[in-house]
């Protein structure tokens, strides 16, 4: 079984600041992590083809710094890694994303093409279920657990009421919950082949250019554009106790709530 | 040339979701002329009898896509169904809650149709030089807020958070049309087929739709704080919530997480109790009537949002409030 894992590298999130004066990102210094949910897809991917055989690939497309994440990928056990970049790729929204990545699917070759659900930077979780559109494949999203059944893969589907206890086989897309599993770390040996033995292959536009119609990349591509971007104002202070003892606090909430008509 | 309003109807089991109805009301707000009309996508199977509801929630017209292999969400079949009714309208807009099917369903409309899609919008308005739909969510965690426009494409189409949008109340008086679209789904179109469905048994209500939450954060210790935050929101009629903290350290369950990836919530109080107040918990309560917060560290950002701040011990000043207020009760009595 073929396993393409699609991956992103972001920044950890938790540690982004604003910068008070500006209001803009800080990006200087922050940490970049797999995003979370993908580090869960690779696990599961390895899982996989524990159980059934076959090699895991993983794929990511970004800057060339992104190197990094495919590298820590490899440690953890993936055969394979594949880098599309390209500065025509920039600037892409989710469907010109999964326009590209769909062309390097194709190239690749898959059985099982497994994602994160969402991206901690984006928050969109659009590109894996687009990737499966551009692909014709069926997908499960949200993706709880997997087990593998002879041919047939038994995904459980979470969503917020119920879940549902899915029968798919290959081709067919899964989006992974962080949820999922516990992702292993990686090992000595891993790093270390992951950085003599093991090779992240680089593909540029040129590479899949066979695979896509190049006017559905990059910013060009994208039917939606970011037309401004702004930090929220807080909505200010209202009264501040610093300095109640407890009985005090308890007094000044329960008038506050008989003010209000709370209680 | 593209008109219309399109809200697709998000229905489990043959209730509406709230969401749709939220959008409903957004979507006639968004109505620029009078010859423009809001259209709802009613997809499932025998649901045909929810379509008049629908009307008096602020649709002119309801598309009904009834077929049994509609009986359970999936991801193919309602695409097609989807799709089909998108083709024949030519809407301007179409407009999906982002749940968790709606986030599964709009990416692959999305990617058929060639168009762009906005995800997880909290806030949606008319251009007024363009006409372009300006899509407004949060990105980063909620440390950001972006605007996105799809000006070359049609339809635009955006996923909106569930409980940010107002709906409006059910006018009966209202009529309009319906009209049943027949579409012809073969074997192919469910690759995919589901052995079981597993419901959860629902023991307490969803917190998107409590009048008063007390909500715990990592200031309360441990998972029996959970019990203290349980004894106060009884005194108030309301119910229990939490931050990410809490939930990652499986304190609580998931479906009570606040906040960017957790729920949306705007009740008449929000209690903070031990919750610092992460962007991205902010932004899932900030639109909250009454904010009280209960915290240790006198720099939490909780206290920028708080329309009473309390520096203190939660661990000490909840029980003592749920108390005080029993007694309040029962003196007012």
């Amino acid at each position: 079984m073929k396993i393409v894992v699609c991956i992103k590298q972001v920044p950890d999130t938790t540690e982004v600041r604003l910068d008070p004066v500006t209001g803009t990102l800080i990006r200087d210094g922050i940490p970049t992590i797999i995003n979370p949910d993908d580090r869960a897809g690779i696990e599961a991917a390895l899982t996989l083809r524990g159980q059934a055989g076959g090699s895991v690939t993983v794929l990511t497309m970004g800057p060339p710094q992104a190197d990094v994440a495919l590298r820590e990928a490899l440690a953890m056990g993936a055969d394979e890694a594949i880098l599309l970049t390209d500065r025509a790729f920039g600037g892409a929204d989710t469907w010109a994303t999964s326009s590209t990545i769909a062309a390097a699917l194709r190239k690749t070759g898959f059985d099982v093409i497994i994602t994160g659900r969402q991206a901690i930077d984006g928050d969109t979780a659009q590109v894996g279920p687009q990737i499966a559109e551009h692909l014709a494949i069926p997908q499960v999203s949200y993706a709880g657990d997997i087990q593998v059944e002879g041919e047939t893969l038994v995904v459980r589907r979470m969503f917020e009421d119920r879940c549902h206890i899915i029968e798919v086989t290959a081709p067919c897309l899964i989006t992974a919950l962080s949820e999922l599993n516990k992702p292993r770390y990686m090992s000595i040996a891993g790093i270390y082949d992951a950085y003599r033995k093991k090779e992240v292959t680089v593909w540029t536009l040129a590479d899949i250019e066979d695979h896509i119609d190049t006017g559905n990349i990059g910013l060009n591509g994208s039917p939606t554009r970011v037309k401004k971007s702004f930090t929220k104002q807080p909505k200010g202070t209202g009264t501040f106790v610093d300095n109640a003892s407890p009985d005090e606090a308890v007094e000044i909430i329960v008038q506050k709530l008989a003010e209000k008509y709370i209680i | 040339m593209s008109k219309n309003i399109l809200v697709y109807i998000e229905q489990r089991d043959g209730k509406v979701q709230n969401v749709s109805l939220e959008l409903l009301g957004k979507a006639r707000g968004l109505i620029a002329e009078a010859s423009e009309k809001v259209v709802a996508v009613l997809a499932g199977y025998q649901i045909q009898e929810l379509a008049n509801s629908l009307i008096w929630r602020g649709a002119d017209e309801v598309i009904i896509v009834d077929d049994r292999i509609l009986e359970e969400y999936m991801t193919g079949p309602y695409t097609k169904a989807v799709t089909a009714v998108i083709k024949k309208c030519d809407p301007s807009i179409v407009l999906f809650g982002a749940t968790s099917i709606g986030r599964d369903l709009a990416p692959r409309v999305s990617a058929r149709i060639h168009t762009g899609l906005t995800a997880d919008c909290t806030a949606l308005e008319i251009d007024g030089e363009t006409g372009n739909l300006l899509m407004t969510r949060p990105a980063f965690g909620g440390n950001i807020m972006a605007t996105i426009v799809c000006a070359e494409f049609r339809p635009q189409m955006a996923t909106v958070r569930p409980g940010v949008m107002k709906a409006l109340p059910a006018d009966n008086s209202r009529s309009g049309k319906m009209e049943v679209l027949a579409v012809d789904f073969v074997a192919g179109d469910n690759h995919v087929k589901i052995r079981e469905v597993v419901r959860e048994t629902k023991k307490s209500r969803d917190i998107a739709e409590a009048k008063c939450l007390v909500s715990g954060g990592r200031g309360i210790g441990n998972a029996k704080g959970f019990q203290m935050l349980r004894e106060l929101a009884d005194t108030l009629g309301g119910d229990v919530s939490s931050s990410r903290a809490c939930v990652d350290a499986g304190w609580i369950e998931k479906n009570r997480q606040v906040g960017q990836t957790g729920k949306t919530v705007r009740p008449a109080l929000y209690m903070a109790c031990g919750i610092s107040g992460a962007i991205q918990h902010l932004a899932g309560m900030e639109e909250s009537e009454l904010i009280i917060a209960i915290n240790k560290n006198n720099t939490a950002p909780i206290f920028d949002v708080a329309d009473l701040g309390i520096v203190g011990d939660v661990n000490v000043i909840v029980p003592k409030l749920a108390e005080a207020i029993r007694k309040y009760k029962l003196c007012k009595v």
